[in-house]
């Protein structure tokens, strides 16, 4: 999504309505309003460390907008925490986010410069030493000391092609962006 | 082991002397007190002059943080006339001078112990390259012996001027420019007010913090710490002594009727911002969780204040209660901050002291390289005993306030290990 132009080869379908995403583009650059986006998720608390969370709603293009359907998502930790692992770990959800974010870009990025994909898997390892969470060391932070995610692409392009789109999707990515950089985080009570 | 001055100096007969005390502040000058009234045959090696740091190491405008009337070390109570104030570095200094020569405690200055190691029923103690032969230790050297940096200031940017507290004396050491401060305890905001005051742009980078009123209902709040208990409150009485230990030393300012908190810094033009998080290139990133430190700051001090209502007053009177407002905070706050930007030209770091332990070269450390102590008996290598930290037996143990019951709990230990019928037990666990 880095060039204005029309996608190169009209044969390549990634799946990806790069016309649309292209107009949109344009229609949103004389209309920064529209492009102010909330998003939403809620999460109930089920029982010990189990819980679910819905995505449904969220705020864009001037208006209240809706996923085609509720989403729903379960989250928990594994016995070796003590738990009933009713789900993925949260921090692997954190993996997921950043997967899945990444390899739609791919996607995107690719059918915009014309580049056929075949199959594309992220393979993600995040390292954590829970020393921070559990608060016996204040100098080891909670989070991850680092994540890595290695791709295995195939697609009608050069390693170098396919290289340019795995960079072109990490700086356009918003889960990337969020991971690496800091954001404000305000919680309440109400 | 050995280390390199023993090597060079060689095995030349060394001086003999039951225990060595390192250190001439306060710590070691009560020490020295109570180890004559036991008896016990001792000698104290100050690297400098009594109550060095007060006067040489610290910044120039710095006054205690408790109020005179707390001011007190074994059989002396404070007898000045100022009970409420506060004294400036320099009287501290005088104060410890003062009591060295009522007490007749003999220092010897400018003697630096460079080195001890153990040997055979004891320890080999260098000092000014001259070896001393010991049957015991105490560390008298204290909690803040040298500056401790995050190890994110190894990757700032060249080029920007860095200055920790402990080196720090007037505003006009930093370069023109902007300041970057880092830490929010004692140091962190009274060095931000002062460099406002010169005129400097603050920015200031804040973590966890221990926010406090300087007085509360008409009373200073070491008053009311010492009426609830709280400064009497022992390693029995916490659930997690590592935490207790590790917390910052509280917002306060020796100056009467000075609440020393965040927002009195962004009255005077601070900005405040999260904790420095990564340094990328040539810019500096903070947290975004700044409102949880201010929010969980603000609930302790108020859980501290409802502490203090709930002490029995009788008779006592007491002006209403009258809370703090609420921490304030930008509704963005920044996030970074660019060398390029000319915003800012120098940091400081007030991140904390650390003790200086690299003389002793004993297996006595953590992994984290601190040592390790139960009530400043050091259980690693029986005859050491360290003490004037943070919380070594009670939240006073690092005040001049709380050193007298320290100090008596471990010449008392050390009494009986000496008398040797009791060694055997000490290394296993008296």
């Amino acid at each position: 999504m880095q060039t204005q132009s029309e996608p190169k080869q009209s044969t390549v379908d990634n799946g990806v309505n790069v016309g649309a995403l292209l107009a949109a583009r344009e229609a949103l650059a004389s209309a920064p309003e529209a492009a102010q986006f909330t998003w939403r998720a809620t999460c109930d608390w089920v029982n010990g460390t189990h819980c679910t969370s819905r995505v449904k709603s969220f705020a864009g293009l001037g208006g209240e907008q809706n996923h085609r359907t509720e989403f729903t998502f379960e989250a928990d930790h594994p016995e070796i925490f003590a738990s009933e692992d009713h789900g993925a770990t949260p921090v692997e959800l954190v993996m997921v986010g950043l997967a899945s974010c990444l390899t739609a870009g791919i996607a995107s990025v690719a059918q915009n410069r014309g580049i056929q994909l075949h199959s594309v898997k992220a393979t993600l390892e995040g390292d954590m030493d829970i020393y921070g969470i559990l608060g016996i060391d204040s100098d080891v932070r909670n989070g991850f000391s680092g994540i890595r995610v290695s791709f295995d692409i195939d697609a009608d392009a050069s390693r170098e092609d396919i290289e340019a789109l795995v960079a072109q999707s990490q700086k356009r990515s918003a889960v990337y962006d969020i991971i690496t950089n800091p954001g404000n985080v305000t919680v309440t009570v109400r | 082991m050995t280390g390199l001055s023993l090597r060079r100096i060689g095995p030349a007969s060394p001086r003999r002397v039951d225990v060595v005390v390192v250190g001439g502040g306060q710590a070691g000058l009560a020490t020295s007190v109570m180890l004559r009234e036991l008896g016990i045959d001792h000698v104290v090696f100050e690297r400098g002059e009594i109550g060095q740091r007060w006067r040489h190491e610290r910044w120039r405008s710095l006054r205690l943080l408790t109020p005179n009337w707390m001011c007190r070390l074994p059989n002396q109570e404070y007898d000045g006339a100022d009970r409420d104030d506060f004294m400036t570095k320099d009287e501290a200094a005088d104060f410890l001078c003062r009591y060295a020569h009522r007490q007749q405690v003999e220092v010897a200055s400018g003697t630096e112990v460079t080195e001890v190691v153990p040997e055979r029923d004891g320890f080999l103690v260098v000092a000014n390259e001259q070896v001393w032969r010991c049957r015991a230790v105490v560390d008298a050297s204290g909690a803040f012996g040298r500056a401790k940096l995050p190890p994110l200031a190894a990757e700032f940017p060249a080029g920007l001027h860095q200055l920790a507290a402990a080196d720090y004396r007037v505003p006009d050491q930093l370069p023109d420019g902007g300041v970057l401060v880092v830490g929010a305890s004692a140091t962190g905001l009274q060095i931000a007010e002062e460099l406002l005051t010169s005129g400097r742009r603050v920015t200031l980078a804040v973590g966890e913090h221990v926010r406090m009123p300087r007085s509360y209902r008409g009373r200073d709040v070491y008053w009311w710490l010492n009426r609830s208990g709280v400064l009497h409150e022992t390693i029995e009485d916490v659930d997690d002594i590592e935490r207790a230990r590790r917390v910052p030393s509280p917002q306060l300012i020796g100056r009467h009727g000075c609440n020393m908190d965040l927002n009195r810094l962004q009255d005077l033009g601070a900005e405040i911002v999260g904790r420095v998080v990564a340094v990328r290139g040539r810019t500096i990133q903070f947290s975004g969780g700044l409102a949880n430190h201010l929010k969980s700051a603000d609930l302790k001090m108020h859980r501290m204040l409802d502490r203090f209502d709930q002490t029995p007053a009788d008779g006592l009177d007491l002006a209403p209660p009258d809370r703090p407002q609420a921490s304030r905070s930008p509704t963005a706050p920044r996030l970074e901050l660019s060398l390029d930007s000319g915003e800012f030209s120098s940091v400081f770091w007030a991140t904390g002291y650390r003790p200086d332990h690299r003389w002793l070269r004993l297996p006595a450390f953590d992994r984290k390289g601190r040592l390790t102590h139960d009530a400043g008996v050091v259980r690693a290598v029986p005859g050491l005993y360290t003490l004037g930290h943070t919380f070594l037996r009670s939240r006073k143990s690092s005040f001049l306030y709380g050193v007298d019951e320290d100090v008596r709990h471990i010449a008392a230990h050390l009494r009986r290990y000496l008398d040797g019928a009791f060694r055997e037990r000490v290394a296993a666990m008296d």
